[in-house]
């Protein structure tokens, strides 16, 4: 019998999608972070409603990592049809509590793993007598057989089922029964764990709190001064869109009158919404929507439109598995490329990338800045694995500056500038001056247009009108440049070096501490944002090696950096991608960055 | 002509305001025409050049808001998608008086659900459809408002059931329908500033003779078709707020509407008793006409009771462009509660 692992475990509870099991995970989640153990959640669901298998992980972790980890110790398993694939999941040592009439013979009998056998079926129906609620108590019985296998005391469960069922105290209450029940099933029948144990801590989660990516972009559009937004139903976006939905309906609405100070569209496709976005954008509100693959392939003839004739509006993709309709709920961060070009011709996008909650709401607010001052669409690439999963972060900063509007010139502004045309760039940086729709003054009206414009936004067919006007809105995107949230560092001159970009940033972090202790030191870039800073190319040319490290397929940051870099830093660069719909974990980035480490040592050191 | 022999409309300004760049479509287009009576109405109702959103999609027709009012802003969007930039500008900027210029191929095919779903919305616009059948840029090919048995210039016939652009506005609820003709000036000015002091969606389907590719014989929107065909079910006149209503009228001949800005539409009854307050009434009379190879005209369909899109969402009367980190951003106590620190 190995140690113990002591606050450093992931559970794994395996149930069938629609049986409620989400609310009992959410309580064993939070009873863990009351404990002070940080805490990881990460849900993988199914495309669908009722009935197909779903897996949520519980990762305690003293260190505080937030990604995701293929070694499960202990399985909570409640889905008939994955038990076998379930059992198999479990790391050797590990521990697996399970419903009695589960078949433990062949395939699913392993020696290296302690099983726990719960008649969690016959234990609710001796206990609930309401059939309705059984199927949503059986989940909270397996709360309470968790909670006394680790120890957690009654009190810290209660508080934790009192804040998920905060509005109901009557469920609160019946929950409680229902662990109960597992706690002294689990106390009367069931042997302590022998490979793991939970051990309260103190000062790993002071301050800390949770909240989902969504929720955590659409309070940056709050704060960043969104008045409209149109949206289309898609996963894993709308809950972006209905979180922006809630926050106004309870902070905007005026208590006297009833009166909104925002407008909310559901528009009938992704088509329309972006449509909507950008009017409202063009006629001077900061408008914002939120979609995911599918909606962007809708949006590109717009946001190509937008890019041309220069009108704000921000566009939050929250990336799914593609191509086509794909993995619905699962993740990726397959879209960078198509989003940095989004539309045919010419054309280029300032793509911001948070790694972090608490980034999405910065970058939230970012962006709405960034699509006025740059009088261009901002896209904010976040994933699933942000979005949706529930996660740690310190508290938000409230914004200590105002709104940037931009170069916007007011009726007593355009007296004093009788040379202004909308598309002429007086300050050198690419960038024009714009009125808005409704400025009282003659010279202020102009004529936007998706066709060939000149400085004055005449139409023009003329070619060095074309050129010029293209060459300025390549001026412009290097303004962006200087502009975006830019690269963040962690170098103590090591030759080798990792970049990475959004929710991959988490692995990394974990992959770091698991190289260092292999003997391998690394430093590490994260990219948060395209146009790509002057950074990104300085910290290559620091490096002998630096590992692009990215969640799709044909490495699309990889790509994007060979064509933007000089061939001398581009043979430097690797490329690591994993692709398989759930969040990438450290042992995904660590074996293959040995791999290549030691095909290059055999190689003699010297880059192939 | 000098300053002081300029006649001004109401709020000072000479008609010279409301002209925009030359046109460039084709001489004797019947979308120049309309434009003039466009320039006409905005004048006579004495429209703000500032307050005007000129908006369009794609198409010969989506050029004029170029050749009226230079000095408003004008938005020339993406083929069919008008609507919903229109419907962004309003929400951003209801004080805007948006003006959307589309086609028959910009709003019954490529544009239709964006023109269904601002219908439902009742988005407050005035949405004229300059309607001729056919594809003017891309060289006179059949669009979906072409009539069954309608003939191309260069041969084929149009063998599939025409969208009548107003019979699915009234069946969606609109609270606005009229359709006119490029050709009758008499009855297009006071049926645009009815539906510039309509709130909510006001379609005007303007029936308007492409004279380059579908003015032939076979043709059932060339000129001499549409003279023909054309039958009147009321004649409109429109008495601005405050005026005085002074036309001498036989009791039961004239419908008098009041519209939501208080100003008057006199529908003088023609051949038909038409009442353009009945919406089954309307769709019939549409129907019915289009049976016999007619084109109805008039203010077909008209209701005042329904909330526009801003209403209905409760929206205040100050433009949402306008507010700002005060009015926009919680409050330290309130986001310390939302963002983690209490």
């Amino acid at each position: 019998m190995g140690k113990k692992a002591v606050n450093d475990f992931t559970i794994r509870v395996a149930t069938v999608n629609g049986s409620g099991s989400q609310s009992s995970n959410l309580v064993l989640t939070n009873a863990i972070f009351r404990l002070g153990v940080p805490v990881a959640p990460k849900n993988v669901f199914p495309s669908n409603i009722e009935g197909l298998p779903t897996w949520y992980d519980i990762r305690a972790t003293a260190r505080g990592y937030r990604c995701r980890t293929q070694n499960i110790d202990l399985l909570v398993a409640l889905n008939a049809a994955t038990w076998a694939q379930d059992v198999a999941s479990v790391r050797p040592g590990g521990s697996i509590v399970h419903e009695s009439t589960y078949a433990v013979t062949g395939l699913t009998q392993r020696d290296d793993i302690a099983y726990y056998a719960v008649p969690f079926t016959e234990l609710a129906k001796a206990h609930v007598k309401d059939g309705a609620m059984r199927k949503y108590l059986t989940n909270m019985i397996y709360v309470g057989v968790i909670s006394e296998l680790l120890r957690i005391p009654e009190a810290t469960i209660e508080a934790a089922l009192g804040a998920q069922f905060k509005s109901k105290p009557k469920a609160a209450a019946a929950n409680l029964e229902a662990v109960r029940i597992g706690s002294a099933y689990a106390r009367d029948h069931l042997a302590p764990l022998e490979n793991i144990a939970l051990e309260p801590m103190t000062g790993a989660t002071d301050d800390l709190f949770f909240i989902d990516g969504n929720r955590a972009a659409a309070l940056g559009c709050v704060m960043g001064g969104c008045t409209v937004s149109a949206w289309y139903p898609i996963t894993p976006a709308s809950s972006l869109c209905e979180s922006f939905i809630a926050l106004c309906e309870k902070y905007r609405v005026d208590a006297a009158t009833g009166e909104r100070k925002y407008a909310i569209v559901q528009a009938e496709d992704e088509l329309a919404a972006i449509g909507m976005v950008i009017g409202a954008g063009w006629a001077g509100a900061r408008a914002m929507t939120a979609t995911s693959g599918p909606g962007i392939s809708l949006m590109a003839e717009y946001v190509g439109y937008a890019s041309f004739a220069e009108i704000p509006a921000v566009i939050f993709d929250v990336q799914r598995v593609g191509p086509s309709t794909g993995l619905p709920t699962r993740t990726m961060q397959g879209d960078l490329s198509f989003v940095y070009t989004l539309g045919h011709g010419d054309t280029k996008h300032p793509v911001l990338l948070p790694g972090t909650v608490e980034e999405l709401y910065e970058d939230g607010m970012a962006a709405l800045d960034l699509a006025e001052r740059l009088q261009c669409p901002v896209f904010v690439l976040s994933d699933l694995d942000l979005g949706m999963n529930s996660w740690l972060t310190k508290p938000f900063a409230f914004p200590e500056k105002p709104f940037d509007r931009g170069k916007i010139l007011r009726a007593e502004d355009l007296s004093a500038r009788p040379d202004w045309g909308r598309y002429r760039d007086i300050d050198g940086d690419g960038i024009p001056y714009r009125t808005l729709p409704g400025t009282e003054h003659p010279a202020a009206g102009y004529f936007t247009r998706g066709t060939g414009h000149d400085e004055d936004a005449k139409y023009s067919e003329n070619p060095e009108v074309w050129l010029r006007n293209l060459d300025r809105l390549s001026r412009k995107h290097d303004t962006a440049r200087t502009l975006v949230p830019q690269p963040l560092c962690e170098e103590t001159g090591n030759a080798l070096g990792i970049l990475a970009f959004g929710s991959t940033h988490h692995a990394v972090v974990e992959a770091r501490d698991l190289l260092q202790a292999a003997g391998i030191k690394t430093d590490y870039i994260r990219v948060r944002a395209l146009p790509l800073a002057a950074e990104v190319a300085a910290f290559i040319d620091r490096h002998e090696t630096v590992y692009v490290i990215e969640q799709n397929r044909d490495g699309q940051l990889f790509a994007i950096l060979r064509n933007e870099l000089r061939p001398d830093q581009i043979e430097r660069l690797r490329s690591l991608r994993h692709y398989n719909g759930v969040p990438i974990d450290a042992s995904t980035i660590v074996e293959p960055l040995l791999d290549s480490q030691r095909e290059l040592a055999r190689a003699g050191g010297a880059r192939p | 002509m000098t300053a002081a022999a300029q006649t001004l409309n109401i709020i000072g300004l000479a008609r010279e305001v409301y002209k925009g760049s030359p046109t460039t479509l084709c001489a004797g287009c019947g979308h120049n025409s309309i434009t003039n009576h466009l320039i006409k109405a905005l004048y006579e109702y004495g429209v703000p050049p500032h307050r005007l959103a000129k908006m369009s999609g794609i198409g010969c027709s989506s050029k004029t808001p170029a050749y009226f009012v230079d000095q408003a802003h004008g938005f020339n969007g993406l083929h069919g998608r008008m609507p919903s930039a229109a419907t962004g500008a309003k929400l951003a900027n209801r004080e805007l008086m948006v003006l959307g210029i589309s086609g028959d191929g910009d709003t019954a095919s490529i544009g239709l659900g964006q023109y269904c779903h601002l219908i439902r919305r009742n988005v407050d616009i005035t949405y004229i459809v300059e309607n001729n059948g056919v594809y003017g840029l891309t060289k006179g090919q059949f669009s979906a408002t072409a009539d069954v048995g309608s003939t191309l210039k260069h041969g084929g016939t149009n063998t599939y059931a025409t969208i009548d652009i107003c019979g699915l506005a009234i069946e969606l609820g609109a609270t606005f329908v009229a359709r006119s003709f490029s050709g009758d000036g008499k009855q297009l000015v006071p049926l645009l500033e009815a539906a510039f002091a309509h709130r909510g969606t006001a379609i005007l389907d303007v029936i308007s003779p492409c004279v380059t590719f579908n003015d032939h014989e076979g043709s059932t929107k060339s000129y001499a078709y549409v003279k023909e065909h054309d039958v009147l079910v009321n004649a409109p006149d429109f008495i601005r707020a405050g005026e005085e209503i002074v036309v001498d009228y036989e009791p039961g001949t004239v419908q008098e509407l009041e519209l939501d800005d208080g100003s008057h539409l006199l529908l003088r009854k023609l051949e038909h008793d038409y009442d353009a307050t009945d919406r089954l009434g309307a769709l019939r009379t549409i129907h019915e006409s289009r049976t016999r190879g007619e084109f109805v005209t008039g203010l077909l369909f008209v209701s005042g009771d329904e909330p526009d899109l801003c209403e209905r969402e409760k929206m205040p009367a100050r433009p949402l462009r306008d507010y700002t980190e005060a009015d926009l951003r919680l409050d330290r106590a309130t986001f310390a509660k939302v963002a983690g620190s209490v």
